[in-house]
C-alpha cells in the first residue's frame, strides 16, 4: 500500500500547503518506513529521529502563520555520510571517522536546510566515496531495495535505497566518477550530476576535487530540479563555485522536445553491455523519437580512454587529499614511538582495503619518475575528452546512453576483481572529466525485475534541457514499478 | 604486461602500514590496474595540453574583510589527545 512516504517531493509540498498533511505527519511516515525495513536495506549510518520532528513541528507551526513556503519545506532527506552536519556524526564509511562529529554544516546540507528539509538520518557508502557497489563500507553494505541479495551500486549506495525504498523522499550524494548516478540506476531512482561547480563542495568531505560533485536522488524529474534549485550557487567558501544566478530549475521542464537533437553515444551498446540493458535503452530511446526530437548515433572516439584516465586521476588526489588523516587533530589516533610511526599505524588501521589500493596507486602515480607517463598523460587524455563533448554538442543538444553496463550485481561478486568493479562506472566517468551535468532515469526492468538506467547528458551549464530532456522521457516511460520489499509491506 | 612495484617505498611515501598479505596483493592487484591505465600513453600526444579542471576558475577572491572564525574549543573537540587546548602530538624525530 502506498504511504505518505512513498509520494513525490511535489505532490507532499502541495499537500500540506493545501492543510492535508503535516511535517510531522510526513517525517513520521518515513521514520515509519526506516523502521520496517532499514533492518534488512541497511541504508543509514546514523538516525536522527528526534532532530527530524522538532524540525517538523518548527515547520508546521511556521506554516501556520501563512509565510511563504519552498518546495522544499518540510520534506524529508536523507544525506550521505561524505558532507558534514554540525553536531551529528560524520563517518564516509570510515574507521578512521568512526567518531568525527563535524564543527560545520556542508553548505549543500545548509542550504536544503534553510529551505526546510527535515533531516532523517546520514546514509551509508562507499568508504570516502570509493565504490561502485558500497561493499567498501567500514560498517558493511547497504542491501538493494528490489533483491536484498545485490548491491545498491556506489558510492552513494545508502542515499539510493533510502529514496527507492522510502526511507526519505528525496537525498543528497555525491558524484565523483558515477557514484549518484550508476546507484540510481541500480535502485530504480532519478539521480543528478550537476555541472561541476554548480554546487558548492563546502564541507563535502574531498575524494578527487577536480571531479567531486554534490548531486541528488529523488523519485521524480520535477523533484530533482526542485532539490538542485535549492543547493545550487555560488558559495563563497568553495573557489571551485561558478558564480551562476539563482534560478528555478523546474521551470520549463514541462516544454516539448520537439526537434531537440539527441545524439546517441555507439561507444556504449558494444561489449559488456547486458542485453537486457541495451534493449531497454533502446525502448527508450524510440519513445524519444516518438516525441519528434531527432535522433542520430555520434562517437565519443576517446571515451575508451577515460576509464584508464579516472583511475589515474582520481587516486592521484585522493592520495593527496587523504594525507590529512594524519591522526593529529583529529580522527582515529594508533599510538606509535614517534610521529611518522602514529601516522602509518593510524592510517594502516583506519583505512579499508578500496582506500588504501586508491591512495597507493595516487602516490605511485605522482611520484618521482612515473609523473608524466601516468599523471601527466591522464591530464592529457581529459583535454582530449572534453573536446569530443565539444565536438558532440556542437551538433546535438543532449547525448544518450545507458547509465551502466548492467543491472545490479549480487553482493560478493565483483569484491576480488577491481577492475571489473572499476568497468561499473565506464559510462558514467567521462561525465565527470569534462564536468559536464548528466541525470540518470529509469527506464524499465531486466528480466529479473531489476531496474535499468537511462544517462542524459548535456553540457556545461545547460542543466534546463537536461532536466527537459528528462522530464518528457519520465512522462512517456511512466515508469511506476516499485521495490517487491515494499509491495510485502502490511500497512501499519 | 603488469607493471612491476616497488611496494615497501610507495607505502612508505603514503605513510602507510600495510601488513605482509596486504603488500602482496596490492603488488598483484596495482600491476594489474596500472597496466590497464597505461593506456593512456596510447593517445595524447605532446601537442595536447593538459587539463587540470574541466570548469576553470582563476584568481577566485573574496572580499578582505575578517569574519568569525571556528571557536577554539570547537576547533579542539575532535583532537585525539589535547594539553592546553594544543594538538598533542607523539615526538616528531625518530629516535629508538
Amino acid at each position: 500500500m502506498t504511504e505518505l512516504c512513498d509520494l513525490l517531493a511535489s505532490d507532499l509540498s502541495a499537500m500540506m500547503r493545501a492543510g492535508e498533511a503535516s511535517a510531522v505527519e510526513v517525517v513520521g511516515s518515513c521514520l515509519g518506513r526506516i523502521e520496517a525495513v532499514d533492518g534488512r536495506v541497511k541504508a543509514f549510518l546514523t538516525l536522527t529521529p528526534e532532530v527530524a520532528r522538532e524540525r517538523a513541528e518548527a515547520l508546521d507551526e511556521h506554516r501556520g502563520n501563512g509565510a511563504p513556503q519552498s518546495p522544499v519545506a518540510g520534506v524529508p532527506i536523507a544525506v550521505k555520510d561524505v558532507l558534514t552536519t554540525q553536531g551529528i556524526r560524520t563517518t564516509c564509511g570510515s574507521r578512521i571517522l568512526e567518531t568525527y562529529v563535524p564543527p560545520y554544516d556542508a553548505t549543500a546540507w545548509v542550504r536544503a536546510s534553510g529551505d526546510g528539509a527535515v533531516l532523517v538520518g546520514k546514509t551509508n557508502c562507499d568508504e570516502f566515496a570509493m565504490g561502485s557497489s558500497n561493499e567498501n563500507s567500514a560498517f558493511g553494505p547497504v542491501h538493494n531495495p528490489w533483491d536484498l541479495d545485490r548491491v545498491p551500486g556506489g558510492s552513494s549506495g545508502g542515499s539510493a535505497a533510502a529514496v527507492a525504498a522510502g526511507e526519505a523522499i528525496w537525498a543528497l550524494g555525491t558524484d565523483t566518477g558515477g557514484s549518484v548516478r550508476q546507484p540510481a540506476s541500480l535502485c530504480g531512482v532519478v539521480g543528478l550530476k550537476p555541472t561541476y561547480g554548480l554546487v558548492s563542495r563546502y564541507g563535502l568531505i574531498a575524494f578527487a576535487s577536480s571531479l567531486d560533485t554534490v548531486g541528488t536522488f529523488t523519485r521524480s524529474v520535477r523533484d530533482a530540479a526542485s532539490l538542485l534549485s535549492s543547493i545550487a550557487g555560488k558559495d563563497d567558501r568553495d573557489a571551485t563555485s561558478l558564480d551562476t544566478p539563482y534560478r528555478d530549475y523546474s521551470e520549463g521542464i514541462e516544454q516539448e522536445i520537439t526537434g531537440l537533437r539527441i545524439g546517441v553515444v555507439r561507444e556504449t551498446f558494444g561489449e559488456g553491455v547486458e542485453p537486457a540493458v541495451a534493449a531497454r535503452v533502446r525502448e527508450a530511446i524510440d519513445r524519444l523519437a516518438g516525441l519528434e526530437a531527432s535522433i542520430e548515433e555520434i562517437s565519443l572516439p576517446h571515451a575508451d580512454y577515460a576509464l584508464s584516465a579516472y583511475y589515474l586521476i582520481a587516486p592521484s588526489e585522493a592520495s593527496s587529499n587523504l594525507a590529512r588523516y594524519d591522526g593529529m587533530r583529529y580522527g582515529l589516533r594508533v599510538d606509535g614511538k614517534h610521529s611518522v610511526e602514529m601516522m602509518m599505524k593510524t592510517r594502516g588501521a583506519g583505512f579499508g582495503p578500496e582506500v588504501k589500493r586508491r591512495i597507493m596507486l595516487g602516490t605511485y602515480a605522482l611520484s618521482a619518475g612515473y609523473f608524466e607517463a601516468f599523471y601527466g598523460q591522464a591530464q592529457k587524455v581529459r583535454t582530449l575528452i572534453i573536446r569530443d563533448y565539444e565536438a558532440a554538442f556542437a551538433r546535438f543538444d543532449v547525448l544518450v546512453s545507458p547509465t551502466s553496463p548492467t543491472t545490479a550485481f549480487r553482493i560478493g561478486e565483483r569484491v576480488d576483481d577491481p577492475l571489473a568493479m572499476y568497468l561499473s562506472d565506464v559510462f558514467t566517468i567521462p561525465a565527470n572529466l569534462a564536468g559536464v551535468p548528466a541525470i540518470s532515469i529509469p527506464c524499465g526492468l531486466d528480466e529479473a525485475g531489476l531496474p535499468v538506467g537511462f544517462q542524459i547528458t548535456a553540457k556545461v551549464l545547460d542543466e534546463p534541457t537536461l532536466l527537459r530532456v528528462a522530464h518528457a522521457l519520465e512522462q512517456a516511460l511512466a515508469f511506476s514499478a516499485r521495490p517487491p520489499l515494499l509491495e510485502a509491506l502490511t500497512p501499519n | 604486461m603488469p607493471v612491476e612495484i616497488d611496494i615497501e617505498h610507495v607505502a612508505r611515501l603514503a605513510r602507510l602500514d600495510l601488513a605482509d598479505e596486504e603488500k602482496e596483493r596490492l603488488k598483484a592487484q596495482l600491476g594489474l590496474i596500472l597496466e590497464h591505465a597505461a593506456k593512456v600513453g596510447e593517445v595524447a600526444a605532446a601537442e595536447v595540453p593538459p587539463t587540470a579542471y574541466a570548469v576553470p576558475r582563476s584568481n577566485v577572491f573574496r572580499p578582505d574583510v575578517p569574519e568569525p572564525t571556528l571557536p577554539h574549543a570547537e576547533a579542539m573537540a575532535n583532537a585525539p589527545e589535547a594539553e592546553d587546548e594544543r594538538f598533542k602530538a607523539p615526538r616528531i624525530v625518530e629516535m629508538e
